[in-house]
């Protein structure tokens, strides 16, 4: 139970200063003879409201003015409910209503938190009081209890000492889980994930598209310095996994000036012109590669900063990705449209472990 | 009153409440500012649940895909999920949703810094002693799951940042070795994004991770209550008692008001400032993204330290991908958690003491801890500036390159700069206390001595104050001493050689006897 204490007549709660020695170890703590004693509780200062009647009758008023105040506030969110419809095509009314809806709850609830703190502070009885600590373990004679309990009940059931009903419970037990976790295959369904993280919808004679209107790219329309985000022809018309095929097949076109482009021999013809065509999928964990940097043929990954220069087969030149984008062959067709030789020749995206297998 | 005692009477006879009352209701807790950091997170997880629980009345998790038909204009006749279209339409098509969706995300903002900063206040004062690890424990629990569920509920709404959220999730999973694409195959229920995640998600975010989460909280409260309440040092207060405001009246209305206060304050904030304006981003496409995209504050130090790595990092080893530029950071971070999560049962082997500890210490009487939270301060500090890299490069005219090598040095070189300046720091103002405690402060008087001399007159403490400068614990290295069969363990020597490192620089409590002997 507690108990008040004021400082000035502190006989008592002076007491209550006092250390009680624990047994336990202090491990490397020093512990010394002649420490300053703990002085006991200084003499309590009274509020103003303690004092002054006068004070104390102001304080009442403050704090059930404040409890009104909330009461007002309640009542006028509800008005600003009523009196600030949203109305369709004014985006204006969103934000009244939002507005005064919002202050009107805050007053109500400001009301009264403050009026409550206020009335603590200010009002109820001030004195601190003491309440003893008890060690957290439970007494000696209470464990001793805990392990009579503990050894009946193993005397009863025969827990040690039948073995073998208790090894195979606990066989039991482990194996219970087991069909748990096998239910969770059906999450994916039953194809393998890998073949399908190796393949996109590119293949030989599809056309490079605009993304996201679907319309074909002439490769005259590719001027130098321009980029293209791309998607392949008939993505937009896909009944289902539309998002999940544009996730692996989104492409960045550009053209640079062919004394910039750096090309490796056997990648030759993989590019139309000093049109080249890299998957926009970064290859770092997978964010699109969207910032087109003309002067330096530079792309930035705006996730985590990775930067590739597209003039030197889009190597990573900063941040944390570790590969280069991978490159889609192109060239034109007979009517002068853009079109993949082939998939990509590697995943795209993120790595993964069997990703070079 | 006739019926007040009737009510009381009739429950008591059915629920022998009134046990509970006698035993809690006058239980005393002590006061300070920084005890208040508890008590906002559990607010604002009120306030959280408050306002979730009326968003889940209008929010739709289905990633069907529908054509845009509500009355924001811009995106009119735009494809979208389901889940997007009903954000939407809980922002422009429901009076007070808007309001509500900001609560929402402004309390969860809160909730997430308000454990941190609780956190941080237990860490420095020691607080997490015994018999109080099993409370950091789940508190560190409680801080990790906040961070998931906020993860998942900016997942949501399906917008286009939320959707490069998981799109950046999926690319780390898939880095997993062994397992990472059959991981995010099950995880998204088909290849990214498919169609089940947002539903997968909805149900961790409304009733699995929040179930977990109340029952964590219960269990914080129970054992905070059977510990009691830390107290700082102070006249009076002893590691025996407990001084301060009964529940029954004054703590219930401080607490009650207090409540009060920071869900009006969220409210307040949530009708003044916008926060995650989805209708501006879009629907997710895996194809845009635009620069300059922040995730919520907590989730920064995770996607800065993916944002450190240097280049090149992957090896291919018998064809099976190793991304280290994912696995470090992966690695690290959970390494860094994990020390978080075990410090005080290292700390307790260190100091092999084994009494219950109910004095929050000052952060400068524990300097090596202090020093060492400020190390990670700083580590946590260094990756959650490289989350806004590229703002602070843009923001102040550098290259992104400068600023990642200058965040690169200070999470690596930082943290140990932190730790010296700080054990310095700490010792510094224990010599300062020591000084005061014994000669008093400069009362910024000057007399002149008869002599002609001027001298500054030094303003003695009285007993009361001293105490708080002269109360704390003192640690000394551990001497290795043989054991009984005359041997010096290894495990041993370590704990001489961690605690010499805890302990070698040490400044002692000013004694009685230097007191009287100064006195004299
Ligand atoms: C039982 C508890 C909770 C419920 C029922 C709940 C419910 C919801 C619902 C229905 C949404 C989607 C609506 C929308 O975004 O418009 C949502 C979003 C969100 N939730 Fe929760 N939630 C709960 C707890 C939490 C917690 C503990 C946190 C954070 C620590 C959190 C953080 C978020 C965030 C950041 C969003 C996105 C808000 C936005 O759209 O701006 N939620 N929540
Ligand atoms: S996803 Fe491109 S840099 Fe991280």
């Amino acid at each position: 139970m507690a108990d008040v204490h004021d400082g000035a007549t502190s006989g008592e709660a002076a007491e209550t200063a006092v250390e009680k020695h624990s047994s336990a170890s202090p491990g490397v703590a020093v512990e010394r003879a002649d420490r300053i004693a703990n002085p006991g509780f200084p003499p309590e200062r009274l509020r103003v409201t303690d004092t002054d009647p006068a004070k104390e009758k102001a304080a009442e008023r403050t704090v059930s003015g404040l409890f009104l105040m909330s009461v007002v506030g309640s009542i006028l969110a509800v008005v600003a409910y009523v009196a600030f419809p949203i109305v369709e095509g004014q985006p204006e009314t969103i934000r009244l209503n939002n507005l005064f809806l919002g202050l009107g709850i805050t007053l109500g609830l400001l009301g009264i938190g403050i009026g409550a703190v206020h009335w603590s502070k200010a009002l109820m009885h001030g004195h601190e009081l003491v309440e003893q600590r008890h060690p957290t373990r439970g007494s000696d004679e209470t464990r001793a209890k805990a392990v009579e309990v503990f050894q009946a009940g193993n005397k009863e059931s025969g827990f040690t000492r039948r073995s073998l009903v208790r090894n195979t419970l606990i066989g039991a037990l482990v194996a219970t889980p087991i069909p748990a976790i096998a239910i969770f295959r059906d999450l994916a369904p039953a194809e393998d994930p890998v073949a399908l993280l190796k393949h996109t919808m590119w293949d030989e004679g599809v056309r490079l598209t605009r993304d996201p209107s679907g319309t074909p790219i002439k490769a005259s329309e590719v001027t130098i310095g321009s980029a293209f985000h791309v998607i392949p022809e008939g993505l937009t018309e896909l009944e289902s996994h539309k998002l999940e095929e544009k996730a692996k097949a989104a492409v960045l076109l550009m053209r640079l000036p062919l004394d910039r482009l750096n090309e490796r021999e056997d990648r030759k013809d993989w590019s139309y012109d000093g049109i080249v065509a890299y998957s926009k999928i970064c290859t770092h964990v997978g964010c699109p590669v969207a910032l087109y940097e003309q002067q330096t043929h530079h792309l930035l990954c705006p996730c985590h900063q990775s930067e590739f220069d597209v003039a030197n087969h889009a190597e990573v030149i900063f941040g944390p990705a570790a590969r280069p984008l991978p490159q889609l062959p192109i060239t034109v067709d007979e009517e002068g449209y853009l079109v993949a030789k082939s998939d990509f020749t590697e995943p795209v995206g993120p790595s993964f472990w069997e990703r070079a297998l | 009153m006739r019926f007040t005692g009737w009510a009381a009477n009739y429950i008591d006879e059915r629920t022998s409440a009134s046990t509970a009352v006698k035993t809690l209701g006058r239980k005393i807790f002590p006061d300070h500012w920084s005890f208040m950091l508890g008590e906002v997170a559990l607010y604002s997880f009120v306030v959280i649940l408050l306002s979730g629980t009326f968003l889940t009345f209008f929010f739709d998790p289905s990633m069907t895909e529908v054509e845009y038909e509500g009355s924001y204009v811009p995106l009119q006749g735009i494809p979208m999920s389901v889940a997007y279209h009903s954000s939407l339409d809980i922002s422009f098509e429901i009076r007070g949703g808007l309001l509500m969706r900001q609560v929402h995300h402004w309390a969860a903002l809160l909730f997430v810094a308000s454990i941190a900063l609780h956190m941080l206040r237990v860490f420095f004062t020691g607080a997490f002693r015994k018999p109080r690890e099993l409370n950091w424990v789940i508190g560190f629990l409680l801080f990790v799951l906040a961070m998931a569920l906020g993860f998942t509920g900016y997942s949501l709404p399906d917008d286009l940042l939320s959707g490069n959220g998981l799109r950046i999730i999926d690319g780390m999973i898939k880095a997993v070795p062994v397992a990472g694409a059959w991981i995010s195959y099950l995880l998204f229920g088909d290849e990214f994004p498919g169609t089940d995640i947002i539903p997968r998600l909805y149900v961790l975010h409304i009733l699995l991770l929040p179930a977990i989460l109340v029952a964590l909280i219960g269990a914080h409260m129970v054992l905070l209550i059977v510990n009691k309440h830390t107290q700082f040092a102070g006249p009076g207060r002893t590691n025996d008692n407990v001084v301060g405001a009964p529940v029954m009246p004054v703590f219930a209305a401080k607490a009650g008001g207090f409540f009060f206060l920071v869900f009006g304050v969220i409210v307040l904030i949530a009708s003044l400032f916008t926060i995650n304006p989805i209708w501006n981003y879009g629907p997710y496409d895996p194809s845009p993204v635009s620069a300059g995209t922040q995730p919520d504050w907590y989730i920064g130090f995770a996607d800065g330290a993916l944002r450190l790595i240097p280049p090149h990092l992957e090896t291919v080893i018998f064809g099976y991908t190793w991304s280290w530029n994912v696995l470090i950071p992966l690695v690290g971070l959970l390494v860094f958690l994990a020390a978080a999560a075990v410090y005080p049962f290292l700390e307790a082997w260190v100091t092999g003491d084994k009494r219950e500890h109910h004095i929050a210490e000052r952060p400068r009487n524990n300097p090596t801890r202090t020093a060492i939270g400020a190390a990670g301060v700083t580590f946590y500090a260094g990756l959650w500036a490289a989350a806004s890299s590229d703002l602070i490069a843009t923001h102040f005219r550098l290259s992104i390159e400068g600023v990642i090598h200058a965040l690169q040095f200070v999470t690596v070189v930082g943290p140990f700069i932190a730790y010296f300046v700080t054990k310095r720091v700490c010792l510094a103002l224990m010599r300062k206390d020591r000084e005061i405690a014994l000669h008093g402060y400069e009362s910024g008087r000057i007399v002149r001595l008869p002599g002609g001399e001027y001298i500054e007159v030094h303003e003695q403490l009285d007993d009361y104050e001293r105490w708080r400068l002269v109360s704390y614990e003192e640690y000394q290295p551990l001497m290795v001493r043989p054991d009984a069969r005359g041997r010096i363990t290894a495990r041993q020597r370590v704990r001489a050689g961690l605690s010499r490192w805890f302990f070698e620089d040490r400044i002692s409590p000013v004694t009685q006897k230097e007191l009287e002997s100064q006195r004299h």
